[in-house]
C-alpha cells in the first residue's frame, strides 16, 4: 500500500503530527506519491531530528525518505560524493571515516540525515571556519512539486538551489545530494577544554579562539548568576596527527520517559556543577575521537525522554557581533531566572551568512538552550525571542516551534524573494508543513 | 570474477540486503530488474560501499525472448553462478478477478518469468557442478486463501517446481533454497494492518543467505511462520474456507 496512517513527531517530542505517511523505495514511488498530495499538501521527513515542526504536516501527508538511501557516486580522488537524501551522517562517518574522508560539516547528531541537513542548511562545532553544510554543496537533485526533477548548482538555477538550501523542505522533494567530503587521514582531534569564570572571560576566549583560527564551543552554566553569570567550560578542538583507536561503544539507551519532575533546579544545578567541576581547575588537554568529539549526545540513544513526556523546546539564535554582549547578558538573565530549569546552554561563534534565501547564521555568538516543554516555559522562550529581534538577530528554524509570523519576517530578510520563488514553482501549495503555515511561509492549498 | 550473485528483481528491499551481505564477503554481483534506473543506484550503492563488484543490467521476467541472451551475459561473468530469484508481482485478488490482463502479468512474473530463467540456468549450474539458488516464495502459496488465491496459486507452482530444481541439482553438487516469506517490512506491507509485525528486510536477506549456506530445501521467514503455517495446512478445507483470512 502506498500510505499509512502514523503520528510523527520530531525530537523535541512537544509537537505531533497526525498524518498519511508514504516510505518510497524507488524514486518513481517518490514522485507518484508527491502527485498525489491532498488538501494539507506533504513534506519531506527524515530521520525526524530536527526539533520543531519544519517536517511535521497534520492532517497532511509526509513521504519518509529513510528508504531512499543509495550512495550514488564517488570519487576517491576528489572526495566528491552524491548521495540520495535518507543518507545518514552515521553511515557516512562509518564508510568513509576509515578511508580517510569526513563530511566538511556535521551537525550534533550523526542520526540527521543529509536531506535534513539541506533542508535546515545545519552548521556544526566548526560554522566559523566551515560555514553551514550549504556552502559545501555542488548539487542538488530536486523533485519540484509539479512532479518535474531538476538539477540544481551554484551556476543552474542559482536561484532554486539557494531556496533550496534552508529551505525548510518546501522546494521540493531532494532526490540527490552531490558535495565535497574533505580529507580526514586521522580520526583524533585534540580537545582542551578549560573553566571560565564569567560571561566576559567567555566572550574574550571565544574571539581569541576564533583570531587563532580555532574551532571553540561554550558550555555554560545556565543557573548562575550575578557574578557568576556565564560561567561554563570552554572546549577547543584542533585537528591531531594521530589516530585516538575510535572503538564504537555500545550507545545507552533510555527506555522510558523519565518522570517530568526528574528536571528541578536542583537536579539541574547539581547536574551544571559536575560538568563543570570535571574539567581540572588548570584545566585539561586530551586526544578524543573526532566521533565523541562531535556526537556526544548520540552516546545515549533517546536522550531527548530525559525531558519526559511531553518533551523539549529547544531554542537556539544568532546575535551580531556588536550586539552580542549585552544580548548574551539579556538571555543568560533570562534562563537563570526561568521557572523552568535549563540544563543545556551552549555559546559559540559563528562565521558568516549562508548561501540559502532562509540560511540560519551570520557573523556573531550563537546562544542555545534546552527547556522541559511546560507551559511554564513559554514566557521564558517569548523573552529569549524578543530579545532576538531586539538585538536584530535570528532563531534558528530547524529547532523553532513557536516562532510568529511577524517576528519570522523580521529575522530573515529573505523571507519574501523565498516566498516569490515559491510562488513561481509551487502555485498550487503543494507542498506544506505546520511551520510553513506557522510561520506564513505558505497559505492553505490552493 | 570468481563467484557472483545474480540477483533477479534487484530494486526490492530485500534484494538490496542481500547483495549488500554477499558484496561483503567478496562475491561479484550482477543486479538485475526491470527498472535500470533504480538497478544502478543500487549498483553504485554497493560498490561505493563494499568495494565489491557489481553490474547493472536490464531484466524483464515475463520478457521470456530475453532469457537466452541475459543467461549468455551473465555465464561470461565469472567462473561461479549463484542465483537469487526475488521477481514477484501481487495484484489485489479483486484486480486479478476482474481483469484477466493482471491476473495474467502476475503469473508471468511469479511463476511462467521463473521458469523460463531457471530453466535456462539449470543446465550453467550442473555444468559448473555445484552453486547457490534461492527463490523467493511466500506464505501464500501453502493455502488457498479468499483475499489472496491468484497470488497464492502462483506462489504455489513455483514452490513445487523449486522442489523438483532442487531435486535434480542437488545430483550436480548445487543448492535450491526456497524461502517462503511472512510479512516483511517493505512496500507490499505498508500501510497493511498486519497482525504480526513485519520483519526488517535485512534480517531476511542475513536469513536467505544462511539458509542456502546450509542446503536448506524449504525454510520460513520469519520462522515463527513455520508454526503457524504447519497449523494453518493441517486445517480441513471445510474449516480452512470459513477463515476470514
Amino acid at each position: 500500500m502506498a500510505w499509512k496512517e502514523l503520528t510523527l513527531t520530531s525530537w523535541g517530542r512537544s509537537r505531533r503530527a497526525r498524518c498519511r505517511a508514504a516510505r518510497p523505495e524507488r524514486v518513481r514511488d517518490a514522485v507518484a506519491r508527491l502527485m498525489e498530495a491532498g488538501q494539507r499538501g506533504v513534506i519531506a521527513y527524515g530521520a525526524g531530528r530536527s526539533y520543531g515542526d519544519c517536517a511535521l504536516n497534520d492532517g497532511g501527508a509526509a513521504i519518509l525518505t529513510r528508504r531512499l538511501n543509495r550512495l550514488l557516486a564517488f570519487d576517491a580522488a576528489s572526495g566528491e560524493i552524491a548521495v540520495e537524501p535518507g543518507v545518514t551522517f552515521r553511515e557516512l562517518l562509518d564508510i568513509f571515516l576509515p578511508r580517510g574522508w569526513r563530511v566538511p560539516v556535521s551537525p550534533g547528531t550523526a542520526f540527521a540525515t543529509i536531506g535534513g541537513a539541506v533542508a535546515n542548511d545545519v552548521h556544526g562545532k566548526n560554522h566559523d571556519t566551515a560555514g553551514s553544510f550549504g556552502d559545501h554543496l555542488r548539487g542538488i537533485e530536486l523533485l519540484l512539486p509539479s512532479g518535474e526533477i531538476v538539477a540544481l548548482s551554484p551556476t543552474a538555477s542559482p536561484r532554486l538551489f539557494a531556496a533550496t538550501i534552508g529551505g525548510v523542505g518546501l522546494t521540493g522533494i531532494v532526490l540527490s545530494v552531490r558535495f565535497r567530503m574533505e580529507r580526514a587521514p586521522f580520526d583524533g582531534v585534540h580537545l582542551s577544554e578549560r573553566r571560565i569564570a564569567d560571561l566576559d572571560a567567555f566572550l574574550e576566549a571565544l574571539a581569541s579562539s576564533r583570531s587563532r583560527g580555532v574551532s571553540a564551543v561554550g558550555w555554560v552554566d545556565g543557573t548562575a548568576r550575578g557574578k557568576r553569570l556565564g560561567r561554563g567550560v570552554l572546549e577547543e578542538v584542533e585537528p591531531a596527527s594521530e589516530n585516538a583507536l575510535a572503538q564504537r561503544r555500545k550507545a545507552l539507551r533510555l527506555p522510558f520517559d523519565l518522570p517530568g519532575a526528574a528536571l528541578n533546579p536542583a537536579t539541574v544545578a547539581l547536574f551544571n556543577r559536575l560538568y563543570r567541576n570535571r574539567v581540572p581547575a588548570g584545566g585539561r588537554h586530551r586526544l578524543v575521537d573526532y566521533e565523541r568529539f562531535l556526537y556526544p549526545l548520540d552516546a545515549v540513544e533517546e536522550w531527548n525522554r530525559c525531558y519526559g513526556r511531553r518533551g523539549l523546546r529547544q531554542f537556539q539564535c544568532v546575535v551580531p557581533f556588536a550586539e552580542s554582549p549585552a544580548a548574551l547578558r539579556r538571555m543568560l538573565e533570562t534562563i537563570a531566572r526561568s521557572p523552568v530549569p535549563c540544563p543545556l546552554v551552549v555559546v559559540k561563534t559563528m562565521g558568516r551568512t549562508g548561501r540559502g534565501l532562509l540560511s540560519f547564521g551570520m557573523n556573531g555568538y550563537s546562544l542555545a538552550a534546552d527547556f522541559p516543554a511546560r507551559p511554564a516555559a513559554d514566557t521564558v522562550l517569548d523573552a529569549l525571542e524578543r530579545s532576538v529581534l531586539d538585538h536584530g538577530g535570528q532563531v534558528y528554524l530547524a529547532k523553532d516551534s513557536r516562532l510568529l509570523a511577524a517576528a519570522f519576517a523580521r529575522m530573515y530578510a529573505r523571507a519574501d524573494e523565498f516566498r516569490a520563488v515559491l510562488e513561481e514553482i509551487d502555485p498550487e501549495c503543494r507542498m506544506q508543513s505546520d511551520m510553513a503555515r506557522r510561520l506564513g511561509i505558505r497559505a492553505k492549498r490552493r | 570474477m570468481d563467484e557472483a550473485w545474480i540477483v533477479l528483481g534487484a530494486s526490492s528491499p530485500i534484494s538490496r540486503a542481500f547483495a549488500f551481505e554477499v558484496a561483503k564477503r567478496g562475491a561479484g554481483l550482477v543486479l538485475a530488474g526491470r527498472d535500470l534506473d533504480e538497478v544502478r543506484r543500487i549498483a553504485s550503492d554497493l560498490v561505493i560501499r563494499t568495494g565489491a563488484r557489481a553490474e547493472a543490467r536490464a531484466f524483464d521476467a515475463a520478457d521470456f525472448a530475453s532469457h537466452d541472451a541475459f543467461v549468455q551475459a551473465c555465464r561470461g561473468c565469472c567462473n561461479r553462478i549463484n542465483l537469487f530469484l526475488a521477481v514477484g508481482a501481487m495484484p489485489r485478488q479483486e484486480d486479478a478477478d476482474r481483469d484477466f490482463a493482471q491476473a495474467r502479468a502476475a503469473i508471468e512474473a511469479n511463476y511462467l518469468g521463473a521458469v523460463s530463467v531457471l530453466s535456462r540456468f539449470a543446465p550453467v549450474i550442473e555444468a559448473q557442478k555445484g552453486g547457490k539458488v534461492i527463490v523467493l516464495g511466500s506464505v501464500a502459496g501453502d493455502r488457498g486463501r479468499a483475499s489472496n488465491y491468484l497470488y497464492g496459486s502462483s506462489k504455489a507452482a513455483l514452490a513445487v517446481y523449486t522442489e523438483g530444481l532442487n531435486a535434480r541439482l542437488w545430483r550436480a553438487g548445487a543448492t535450491v533454497t526456497l524461502v517462503k516469506l511472512g510479512y516483511i517490512d517493505t512496500d507490499s506491507t505498508w500501510g497493511l494492518d498486519t497482525p504480526l509485525r513485519p520483519a526488517p528486510p535485512e534480517a531476511c536477506a542475513r536469513f536467505c543467505l544462511r539458509a542456502a549456506e546450509r542446503g536448506a530445501i524449504s525454510v520460513y521467514y520469519p520462522p515463527l511462520w513455520a508454526l503457524a503455517m504447519g497449523l494453518l495446512k493441517a486445517l480441513p478445507g471445510s474449516v480452512f474456507r470459513r477463515l476470514r483470512i
